[in-house]
């Protein structure tokens, strides 16, 4: 879902940069403060993982494809802050190199996907991974998530088309909700699967498994 | 992660990249299918205003469709992995 430029008013895609540019520069300042030694490979693996598997795009119904977002993949991987800092890096790699996603509209997609999809998956990971418990909490928090992350940023993304005067919100929330709550799916496959391997691997790499007190 | 973890991850990212973006579904993607469905595509054919040296992740100079998406996948991936690398060493370097 990178909006490319063209779609976006500038009244929304400067409101959108300016929101991402406050958001990420927190988002940086909260991974300095937890950054260890060992999270700086892993988030270059989560990057280099991301941007390739957001080339895979695989087909859904309707004569449309989607592709992996990967934010609750990294969020609980790195932790909610580098986890955003990661999608934010392969978002402006992204547009600047390939030309996936304007940039004039590279803030409105920081802000869908890096960080309401990424912080916003995180914040419903955790909820279910309290109430489910570690083991059952961990796999079924993270498949909520990340199907919620992608209609949830594809909910931001038809709000800005709405607000620029495409398309009626109600019609376009539908449709891009729609569609979407399908690609979820194979989001939700792919963040498990991937999320899985590495807990059987090298559980103590990740983050979403870690105690607070231990984070620190 | 020892040198061995980091390696084989990154491998893992890069055979990703290789071997499965040729094979990606060129079908439109969710926003495309909306915009194009609601008729507000054309929109977006004023093209970016800015030129990107790899447009549609298609290596330049490269005949064959399919390996120049692979080249560009893994170009981009090992790339984008020094990048974030870079990023955090800064990061953590501000701490210190």
């Amino acid at each position: 879902m990178h909006i490319p430029d063209g779609f976006l008013t500038t009244n929304v895609w400067a409101s959108a940069w300016a929101i991402s540019a406050g958001a990420v520069g927190v988002c940086l300042k909260k991974t300095t403060q937890i950054l260890k030694d060992r999270m700086v490979p892993l988030m270059g693996i989560m990057s280099a993982f991301i941007f390739a598997a957001q080339m895979i795009n695989f087909p859904v119904i309707g004569g449309t494809s989607g592709h992996l977002l990967g934010g609750v993949l990294a969020a609980v991987l790195l932790g909610p802050y580098a986890g955003a800092v990661v999608l934010t890096c392969v978002l402006i790699f992204q547009c600047l190199i390939f030309q996936d996603g304007g940039l004039l509209a590279l803030g409105a997609n920081i802000l869908n996907m890096a960080i309401i999809g990424t912080l916003g998956g995180y914040v419903i990971f955790n909820v279910f991974h309290k109430i489910f418990g570690s083991a059952k909490g961990f796999i079924i928090g993270a498949a909520v998530a990340s199907w919620f992350s992608v209609v949830v940023a594809a909910s931001f993304c038809a709000l800005e088309l709405a607000i620029s005067g495409l398309s009626p919100l109600r019609i376009v929330l539908q449709a891009m909700v729609g569609i979407h709550a399908i690609i979820g799916i194979g989001e939700a496959l792919i963040t498990v699967a991937v999320l899985s391997f590495i807990q059987k691997v090298r559980p103590d790499l990740i983050y979403g498994l870690i105690r607070n007190t231990e984070r620190i | 992660m020892n040198r061995k973890e980091i390696i084989i991850g990154l491998i893992i990212a890069l055979i990703v990249a290789f071997f499965l973006s040729p094979l990606a579904s060129s079908l439109p993607d969710g926003l495309e299918k909306v915009a194009h469905d609601h008729d507000f595509i054309a929109k977006s054919e004023q093209g970016s205003i800015l030129k990107s040296p790899i447009p549609d992740y298609s290596f330049p100079g490269i005949k064959n469709e399919r390996m120049a998406t692979a080249i560009s996948a893994l170009l981009g991936t090992l790339v984008i992995f020094g990048i974030s690398c870079g990023l955090a060493l800064l990061l953590k370097r501000r701490r210190n």
